[in-house]
């Protein structure tokens, strides 16, 4: 008999190496796809042409000069808490408490305005207040790194439950602070003195949140990619064997890198709270610590690369917030959009690590 | 004086949601998928069975046309297959695309709490009334239908038969997820696919399976706290961002029961309570106290995390391979 064993119908064989424009390729694809995905979707729940609505997106984002410094805000915002999460990454530290060590350096930066608000004078009370938000940034975040590192506790858990520990305390505070009395909310702190407020250059509202992230941008991109610090990040990423073999202390490469994280992200708070908002809600962080987790991911911890990915979810968010206002749609239209779009970037990654060998037909 | 008889039952309906979740979610992680996507996939099955809801509610028009098994069993279907669906996009996307769970999980729950206040957005836009809210009165009956005598049993009646049917779902899924785990072949395997793929695969268990089964049925256990929530709890009146963060203090809850469902059922009793205690413990005007109240579950979660790494009894770690992925190829 003519018996005929067949192999499965197709098999997954890793990729030995894959060049930029390849990988480049791979993803444009995956993002084109993603467009036309949210292009029927849009058309399905707007009824309106694909067409169109991607103009009102690109309006919504760079219609007007506000429009344009709001979603630079954003963005850079965004971009700086990714920063923040991309050191730790690097080494599979998996740090998703962002959002926490945001909100802690927002409560910490508050505090200081509101307290110390009379009584010490402006230039070193914005000091005062941008030290105590990154050192409790830091703090939060080593936190989990110190336990991690002495007894291996799960810091995907650690960190995740911290966000709430922070956000609750911030929920806290709002009501021993809030003003008026009874309304649950903080107000506009120090409205008449303006003190602990960052300036402002020129009449760009935004400007100096643009140029941290910027500077930060390029600081960190030095240090991941040409100091020590960063080579031994790479090397217990890697493998954590590896790195204990050739003699780096892991656990302290670990508190080390999320004191920065933490330091950054408290920064991100202050600038916040001080320059821009000038409140404190427990909404402040607004999710951004776990976007940022997906904008880091995105840009495989490359802070130049981050640049885009935070770009492209700011300008989705609010370009399809424009949308959604526009189409008396609500809101939440964003998340769909962007969740669209991350979903099938994740999901091209697996086509630049391997590829699909299918089951060539036996003679 | 503290009233212990209104006290249990209102802790009770906060604890469910929490205990259908971290089942779910116990269920997901023993096959070491750590799917943080829950909270997201509670929405989802909340605003599934929300429209599956409203539909037969609109086709039916008033309670007495209403059919008791078609108002249960729609928005059910509805609500299992929508968290199903879930289950199996982060199956597909962590399990066949080896894409990173972490990731894959906040992902999917941006996207699913965006899709439930999108969908419940546009349903109160439908109906056009005037409070950003839709009201499902019909199902809500039938859904919180409690036994006729339950009121008129004493203290016992009140505290233990004087829920709605899903409340009684909730625990005995707990225990069957409890009883799977520990006694059957099956719960076995499924451990030794979250503890070690490679170990698994080597003993000819079908890895990939497991992790999808497990996923997928973990997320429709989750996706039912959704819809207690939305069915029961809240009267069937959906409004936006109302469940709030009850996904993941299911997630802690997971890890504050060191992933044994039978504990839940009573620890979950124990952090509902303290998202309602402040209610019953005079604070004056002291409204503060609350969100501490509030923090409490988080921080009792936390420091169980550390006693456990610092014990380290076998018996009470996370899954070995939790969060990680597996590829054969790659051992």
């Amino acid at each position: 008999m003519n018996e005929k064993k067949r192999g499965p119908l197709a098999h997954i064989v890793k990729r030995p190496a894959i060049s930029m424009q390849q990988a480049f390729m791979i993803r444009a694809l995956a993002i084109l796809l993603a467009i036309v995905v949210c292009a029927i979707v849009t058309f399905l729940l707007t009824g309106d042409d694909p067409l169109s609505v991607f103009r009102t997106i690109w309006e919504g984002s760079f219609g007007s000069e506000r429009r344009f410094w709001v979603l630079m805000q954003n963005l850079s915002i965004l971009l700086i808490i990714s920063l923040a999460m991309g050191p730790a990454f690097r080494m599979r530290f998996w740090n998703i408490g962002g959002e926490g060590q945001v909100m802690i350096g927002v409560l910490a930066t508050a505090s200081c305005m509101i307290t110390l608000g009379g009584t010490l004078p402006g230039p070193v009370l914005i000091i005062v207040e941008i030290a105590a938000a990154i050192a409790a940034g830091a703090i939060w975040a080593a936190i989990p790194a110190f336990f991690k590192s002495r007894w291996n506790t799960n810091e995907t858990l650690f960190t995740l439950m911290m966000n709430y520990v922070a956000t609750q305390l911030v929920a806290y505070f709002i009501i021993i602070w809030e003003s008026p009395r009874g309304s649950g909310k903080i107000g506009i702190i120090n409205q008449k003195t303006m003190a602990g407020w960052l300036p402002q250059i020129g009449k760009y509202k935004y400007l100096l949140t643009v140029i941290v992230a910027v500077v930060l941008t390029i600081v960190l991109y030095i240090y991941m990619n040409y100091s020590k610090h960063g080579y031994e990040l790479s090397v217990v990423g890697e493998s954590e064997r590896t790195a204990r073999y050739v003699g780096i202390k892991v656990g302290r490469v670990f508190i080390r890198t999320m004191l920065l994280s933490g330091a950054i992200c408290g920064l991100a708070g202050a600038l916040m709270v001080a320059g821009t908002d000038h409140t404190m809600t427990t909404t402040l962080a607004g999710g951004r610590g776990f976007t940022a987790v997906m904008v880091a991911w995105m840009a495989k911890f490359n802070p130049v690369g981050m640049i885009f990915t935070s770009f492209l979810l700011a300008f989705l968010q609010k370009g399809a917030g424009e949308v959604a206002t526009q189409f008396g749609l609500n809101q939440s239209f964003s998340d769909i959009l962007s969740s669209i779009i991350i979903f099938f970037l994740i999901g091209c990654e697996f086509f630049i690590q391997y590829r699909i060998v299918f089951r060539k037909e036996a003679k | 004086m503290f009233d212990i008889v209104s006290f249990i039952p209102r802790a009770v309906a906060q604890a469910t949601p929490l205990l259908l979740g971290s089942t779910g979610e116990t269920l997901t992680e023993k096959s070491g998928n750590l799917n943080l996507g829950i909270p997201g996939i509670m929405y989802v099955g909340a605003i599934s069975g929300v429209i599956g809801a409203f539909f037969y509610e609109q086709s039916v028009g008033s309670y007495e046309n209403a059919n008791a098994f078609l108002a249960i069993g729609i928005p059910l279907v509805c609500c299992l297959l929508g968290s199903a669906l879930m289950g199996l996009l982060y199956c597909f996307l962590t399990v066949t695309l080896r894409a990173n769970q972490n990731v894959t999980g906040l992902a999917m729950t941006t996207f699913g709490v965006g899709f439930g206040n999108f969908f419940g957005g546009s349903l109160i836009k439908l109906t056009g009334s005037d409070v950003p809210s839709i009201a499902l009165s019909i199902t809500h009956k039938f859904y919180a239908a409690k036994l006729p005598f339950a009121k008129s049993a004493g203290v016992f009646g009140k505290l233990v038969l004087n829920y709605g049917f899903l409340v009684y779902v909730a625990i005995v899924i707990a225990l069957a997820a409890s009883w799977f785990l520990n006694r059957t072949r099956q719960g076995l395997q499924l451990r030794a696919v979250g503890e070690n793929p490679a170990t698994a695969d080597a003993a000819g268990i079908n890895v990939g399976r497991y992790k999808y089964w497990a996923t997928i049925i973990g997320s429709m256990i989750a996706g039912l706290g959704g819809l207690y929530y939305v069915m029961d709890y809240a009267s069937g009146v959906w409004s936006n961002d109302a469940f709030g963060d009850r996904g993941w203090l299911a997630i802690a809850l997971v890890i504050f029961t060191i992933w044994r469902p039978n504990v839940s059922i009573l620890a979950s009793l124990l952090f509902g309570g303290l998202y309602i205690l402040y209610l019953y413990i005079p604070t004056g005007t002291n409204m503060a106290i609350k969100e501490i109240y509030k923090m409490a579950p988080f921080v009792v979660t936390i420091i169980v995390l550390i006693i456990i790494s610092m014990r380290k009894k076998r018996e009470n770690q996370p899954p070995a391979h939790l969060g990680l992925p597996y590829f054969r190829e790659e051992r």
